[in-house]
Formats: structure tokens, sequence, C-alpha cells
């Protein structure tokens, strides 16, 4: 059974295509370019031209490093209680072996940003939103706290804060009773765009591994695109056809 | 605390002193406010008139929030992190005020007109990078056994199944 194409998906591929035949028409493709690349002016909003996103290379990520992890809750100020089942987590590594042969390899998984989100679907409320760039978020502004996402979730990617917190980040507010997952570092996504290096891919790069690679999905000059367009790499269950902005290479099947 | 000069039996009797010479100047009572008056904030003026402050903050607030929020629009002029970062109220004691200290900028107004508001409850209630770093870190568990010496990995899960 072939999944239905999002709609939204089949016409940015028609908009990428498009853009091919434009960039090799063209002689001086540069004016476009230098458009693409600029970071947006903060009175300037979000677009679908953009779509971020992440390319996860498994084969760099090394099982007993959690560098992203310390890197994402840093960021944002998330400090545990030493409670495992409740601490909010917006990143966490998964080591995994093959049931029969053994192999074995690690990644860390994430609010895959999908296209076609389920955590947007069933919000009562239109808290959980994808943003016209591709960026999912909670507005914790409109979440109740019913947590319908975290349970609409395939990927566990979302946290609910229970207790009540203080000393947050000025730039990653967050407050007991609404759910949160990771924003993609929105804020650094904001003020730097293409440039912009999230913390869990900065972490693990002062590593010395390069696991992580955040770009713009739609923009074919670009080291992600370009990297998807020649390397390939994998959706997390890419069955339940949600388009994801995660996408992650050399996953044995 | 001593050496300051306005506080407790002091200050109320400076401020009798006050009231009185303006009552007794004749009625020129709009020197003495009846309301609150919160600290200046930084600079020469508020990024709207005083007036129009008083009575929209909470409209440009919620305008900007939603602009934010969903479409990424950040500018500074009606932003609430340049509220906070403007209006900081240093305490006799040299710390930032906190949102619970009646000194803070918007308790001062708030608490007078029973208004309660939630915004403190995710947001910063005082400009960025004033938190000391000790309330910060160690964020992680990992972080903790590094601080005490252990090799820790513990933020790694195991055996999740990834279909
Ligand atoms: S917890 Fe919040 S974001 Fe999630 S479904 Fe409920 S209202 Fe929406």
């Amino acid at each position: 059974m072939t999944a239905a194409t999002p709609f939204a998906d089949r016409a940015r591929r028609r908009f990428l295509k498009g853009l091919g035949v434009v960039l090799g028409a063209s002689a001086a493709p540069g004016a476009l370019l230098v458009e693409l690349a600029a970071a947006k002016a903060p009175d300037e909003a979000v677009s679908g031209a953009r779509r971020w996103g992440l390319l996860i290379d498994t084969s760099q990520c090394a099982e007993s490093c959690d560098a992203c992890v310390r890197g994402c809750n840093e960021e944002h100020g998330l400090v545990g209680k030493d409670r495992p089942a409740t601490d909010a987590q917006w990143i966490r590594k998964l080591n995994l072996r093959h049931r029969t042969t053994g192999h074995a390899h690690s990644l860390p998984m994430l609010c895959q940003h999908c296209d076609a989100p389920p955590c947007v679907d069933v919000c009562p409320t239109g808290a959980s939103f994808k943003r016209a760039d591709g960026i999912v978020l909670v507005d914790k502004h409109i979440c109740i706290g019913c947590r319908y996402c975290m349970m609409a979730c395939p990927y566990k990617a979302r946290s609910f804060i229970h207790e009540t917190l203080r000393d947050q980040l000025a730039h990653a507010p967050r407050g007991k009773g609404t759910v949160e997952s990771c924003t993609l570092c929105v804020h650094r996504v904001d003020r730097s765009g293409q440039d912009a290096v999230p913390a869990c891919a900065e972490a693990c790069v002062e590593e010395g591994h390069h696991a992580i690679v955040f770009g713009d999905l739609n923009d074919a000059t670009s080291v992600i695109a370009t990297r998807l367009r020649s390397e390939g790499a994998r959706e997390i269950r890419a069955d339940l056809g949600l388009n994801t902005g995660v996408r992650y290479q050399r996953m044995p099947s | 605390m001593n050496g300051h000069p306005f506080t407790g039996g002091r200050r109320f009797a400076a401020t009798a002193l006050v009231l009185a010479a303006v009552l007794s100047a004749g009625g020129a009572a709009a020197e003495v406010s009846l309301v609150p008056v919160p600290a200046r904030g930084r600079g020469d003026a508020c990024v709207e008139p005083t007036e129009v402050m008083r009575r929209n903050h909470m409209e440009f607030i919620l305008h900007q929030r939603d602009e934010t929020v969903h479409r990424g629009i950040r500018t500074s002029r009606h932003s609430f992190v340049g509220c906070i970062d403007c209006h900081a109220v240093k305490r006799d004691d040299g710390q930032l005020a906190r949102f619970d200290d009646p000194e803070h900028f918007c308790t001062r107004c708030h608490s007078f007109a029973a208004v309660r508001i939630d915004c403190f409850e995710c947001h910063a209630d005082r400009p960025a990078n004033q938190a000391p770093a000790a309330e910060r870190s160690p964020t992680t568990l990992s972080q903790l056994a590094r601080a005490a010496g252990l090799p820790g990995l513990p933020s790694v899960r195991h055996a999740e199944q990834l279909p």
C-alpha cells in the first residue's frame, strides 16, 4: 500500500522542480541565491518558502554520547528533578539493537516536525500548530494541558510540565500545566535563518561528532537538501505518511 | 537597612510633609499620586506615551505575543522581553526584583489593582542572564555525574524499540 502523498508535499515538489529549472536555465542565479540565504528581518513573517529540518547521520552518532541532550537542556533551561518519568525532555538518545543480527546503533529522537503533524490534528484548542516554515510548536498561551497531543505523537516527543518553574530563560518561556517539545531552536532560527545552528547540532559538533545537520529542505542549494538528494535518508515511521522534517541516514532496516 | 534616607517612618514623614505642602498650596493635588508610580525604565522614553501604556499595555503585549509565536515576528517595540529588560528594578540589596517582590515593576500596579497576571509562570521576570548560574546548572544527570567526577551517560535510554 502506498501512503497518500500530502498535498503540501506534492506542491513543494513541483516548486522545487520549478526552482531547479529556473536555476538551471538562468545564467546568473546569484541574485536568487543571495535572497534565499539571507536571514529574515525581525518584522518579516515566516513563510512557506522555507521548510526547516534536520538530517541525522546515525553513523556519526556515538552510543555513549549525549551531548545533544545536554546542549538542548542547557539552551532551554530544562532542569530535571531526577524523575525520569516526568522530567521534561525535548531530545533523547536511543540505543537500538537489531533483534536477530545484534547490530547496534544510536540516534537522537526528538520532535520530527511533521508536515502533517498528528499533535496538531488532535489539539482541541489550536495550541499545537505548525508554523508556515514547518516548525511545529505549542502556543503555551492557549494550551490547556490536556495532553492529547502527547498521546497522538508517534515519536513520544512531547513533555508535560508538572510543577511550578522558576528562573526560566527569556528566550524559552515554559511553565506548569502546558505541553512542550523541541522548537528546532526557533529563537535561533528567527535570528539567523539559514545560518542558525540548533543547540543540539552545536553540542554535537563541539563533541567532535557531526551527526546533526540543520537547514532548509526547500532550498535545493542548502547542505541538507544537497545531502538528502545525493545520499538519501529515511523517515522514521514513514508508513504513517507524516512527511517528517527530521530525516535519518544510514539506519539499518 | 540603615543609611537609606527614605525608609520606614522617615518615608512616611516625608510623604506627609509633601502632602501638607501640597494641600496648603491650595489644591494642586496632582502632585500626589493616589496610585502606585512604578520606577522609570531605562532610556528617555517608553515605546508609547505613558498614558497609552497605562491603559493599553496588555493589548500591545497580546498582539505581539500572537505575532511572535505564530508568525515569527520579533520586533522589539512591543516585545515583552523588552519591557522586562527596560523596567528591571534593583532592590536595596542590589538584587533585581522578582515578580513576587512588591517593588517589581509589574507587581507595583497589579497588586494595587488586584489584577492577577500569569505571565511570569512561564516568562522570565528579570532581564536575561541575571539568574545566578548556580540556579541553572547542572542541567542533566550526566552533568551532575561529571561534576561529581563520575563518568556519566544516564540520559541515554536503552532498549527502546523502533519499528
Ligand atoms: S496539551 Fe495543549 S497543545 Fe497538547 S493537545 Fe492539549 S491543548 Fe493542545
